[in-house]
């Protein structure tokens, strides 16, 4: 049932496509990002009630849908990696690790700072927040536990079981929040978050929304690479590919940021 | 075509007088998906650099001990 | 079944010999329940209303303490190699450590409740809903200890990784078995928090231990 995916867990192919894919990803998110930015902060009428301070829509609810996505992912990565026994899907897990705690990091300091105006106080222990905080927790384990071991194998494979066994928890501990949320305070607070939004407002949050996706599809091609290179590094092809970029790249390492 | 919804440039930087929210909370956001990205990048470059110089040093021992081998073989 | 109470038998009498390893989480409960009442003030309204957090949280602690030396020696030791090697009587093995860590960590703390009860001054009531939410509660308590402790189990810093990974999944158990007190200090209900609870404990023991199972072979093999 799997044959065609065959030749794509192959490491070597993978990081081929990874580095094929990267720039135009990389490219078409900072433009989506930016537009939707610019649209969304200057070319949209202000909010009848929260006045301009419900710009932060704008990076707040992708980042939010974008750590979960990011979580659903690293999740089926892992599932992959433990089931079928597939090393890259195993690094994989490693990669989007990192992506998914700075987009639930986003998420966090983008409410808090929605929710000074709105509420009054930088941090309210509503339903969603706790669970995005909680959610940043269950990041921060992975991402620990995959660093703890001295063989590098090895925590990339604990890691992929705990990524499981969270994505087992989350609803779980998202619904238990919730309702221990309405058990403490009134649902006063969440009326703002799921707004019926105005058309004007919808389209530069859809391109946001599309524009973080991108961003984490291309980082997670970037951050592959560099873990298929580093678990692949006695192979006889990443030895070619680093002599060729010694040969090649022996001029002074300045301009470190744009080549891919 | 949106129009541009503020008055002026200085009304836009100041939000309708939430500015130190709206643009804390850009800020902070492009910041850190800059850094993530720096970073990764970073590694990326780094590795093939790091991997081509164990490489070289790998095969600059590998010639040396060439060396000594032929020079003990030359002495017997 | 042999297999099991075998290595049930083998548990007991090496928690028979080493008596501080269910000592000791049993007296860091109680002088966590102690710390309590000093830290924040000692009326009997303010007490009554925190308690079910407290007790709650003093025993997710307390089981946390115990769980890193779950599998440590057997690993140390080259017993859980074996154990591997041999396949087949793992499971065994695995359902053998959680229940007797369940019943040295947490059944002294049932025995222990009524003392509690008295201590933070909760009534007859309370005191059976903390019974109630403890006996099911603590078994899954253990569950995930033990997983937290397989995960880690050949980690260079494996004891503060472990409440790391393991404290968020908590999160649902202490909400709902502190909220099962919780209404009972005020006389309400609370059979829904229980099945909650229940129904938490049957997935867990449903799935966990294969987790277990996977994460011991993971760092043994």
């Amino acid at each position: 049932m799997f044959k065609w995916l065959d030749p794509y867990a192959k490491p070597e192919t993978l990081y081929r496509i990874c580095g094929l894919w990267f720039p135009w990803l990389m490219t078409l998110a900072v433009l989506t990002l930016l537009l939707g930015t610019v649209w969304g902060l200057g070319f949209t009428p202000a909010d009848y009630q929260q006045g301009d301070s419900y710009r932060i829509i704008h990076i707040h609810v992708p980042a939010a849908i974008w750590s979960m996505g990011a979580y659903s992912s690293m999740a089926i990565a892992a599932f992959i990696a433990l089931v079928w026994q597939i090393k890259v899907a195993q690094w994989a897990v490693g990669a989007i690790a990192p992506i998914g705690a700075v987009y639930t990091l986003i998420a966090l300091l983008t409410g808090m700072a929605w929710g000074k105006p709105m509420w009054g106080t930088w941090w309210v222990w509503d339903a969603r927040l706790t669970s995005e905080l909680i959610l940043l927790f269950l990041y921060l384990g992975v991402i620990a536990l995959s660093g703890a071991f001295a063989d590098r194998q090895m925590g990339a494979k604990a890691s992929a079981l705990l990524a499981v066994v969270g994505v087992v928890n989350l609803p779980i501990i998202h619904f238990s929040v919730e309702w221990w949320n309405t058990l403490h305070q009134g649902a006063t607070i969440t009326k703002f978050a799921k707004p019926s939004i105005d058309p004007s407002m919808l389209w530069p949050l859809l391109l946001s929304i599309l524009g973080f996706a991108l961003l984490l599809a291309a980082l997670t091609c970037l951050r592959l690479r560099t873990a298929i290179l580093l678990n692949e590094q006695h192979r006889p092809w990443v030895r070619a590919l680093a002599q060729q970029s010694d040969q090649k790249g022996n001029v002074p390492q300045t301009n470190a940021g744009r080549t891919v | 075509m949106p129009e541009f919804y503020f008055e002026s440039l200085s009304a836009f930087w100041q939000m309708g007088g939430y500015a130190l929210f709206v643009w804390l909370s850009f800020g902070s956001t492009y910041g850190l998906l800059f850094g993530l990205w720096w970073y990764s990048q970073r590694s990326q470059n780094r590795i093939l650099q790091d991997l081509a110089k164990k490489q070289s040093r790998e095969q600059r021992v590998r010639a040396q001990q060439q060396q000594e081998e032929e020079a003990n073989e030359s002495k017997t | 079944m042999v297999m099991f109470k075998a290595a049930f038998v083998r548990e007991w009498r090496l928690l028979a010999r080493q008596k501080a390893d269910w000592l000791n989480p049993l007296m860091f409960f109680v002088i966590v329940l102690t710390l309590f009442p000093l830290g924040i003030g000692a009326k009997p309204n303010l007490l009554a209303e925190i308690a079910p957090g407290i007790i709650w949280i003093a025993a997710l602690l307390s089981v946390l303490l115990g769980a890193e030396r779950l599998f440590k020696e057997d690993f140390r030791q080259g017993t859980l190699e074996q154990l591997v090697a041999a396949d087949e009587p793992l499971f065994a093995y695995v359902l053998a450590k959680i229940t007797s860590s369940w019943c040295s960590t947490a059944l002294p703390l049932l025995f222990i409740s009524p003392l509690i009860a008295l201590l933070l001054g909760l009534n007859a009531a309370a005191w059976q809903a903390i019974v109630l939410s403890l006996l099911l509660g603590t078994p899954l308590l253990n569950l995930l200890a033990a997983l937290g402790a397989a995960l880690t189990l050949s980690a260079d810093k494996g004891g503060i990784l472990l409440a790391l990974l393991i404290l968020p999944l908590y999160i649902p158990l202490l909400i709902f078995a502190s909220a099962a007190v919780d209404n009972a200090t005020l006389g309400l209900d609370y059979s829904a928090q229980l099945a909650v609870l229940a129904a938490m404990l049957c997935l867990a023991a449903a799935l966990v231990p294969l987790a277990v199972l996977k994460a011991l072979r993971l760092n043994v093999g």
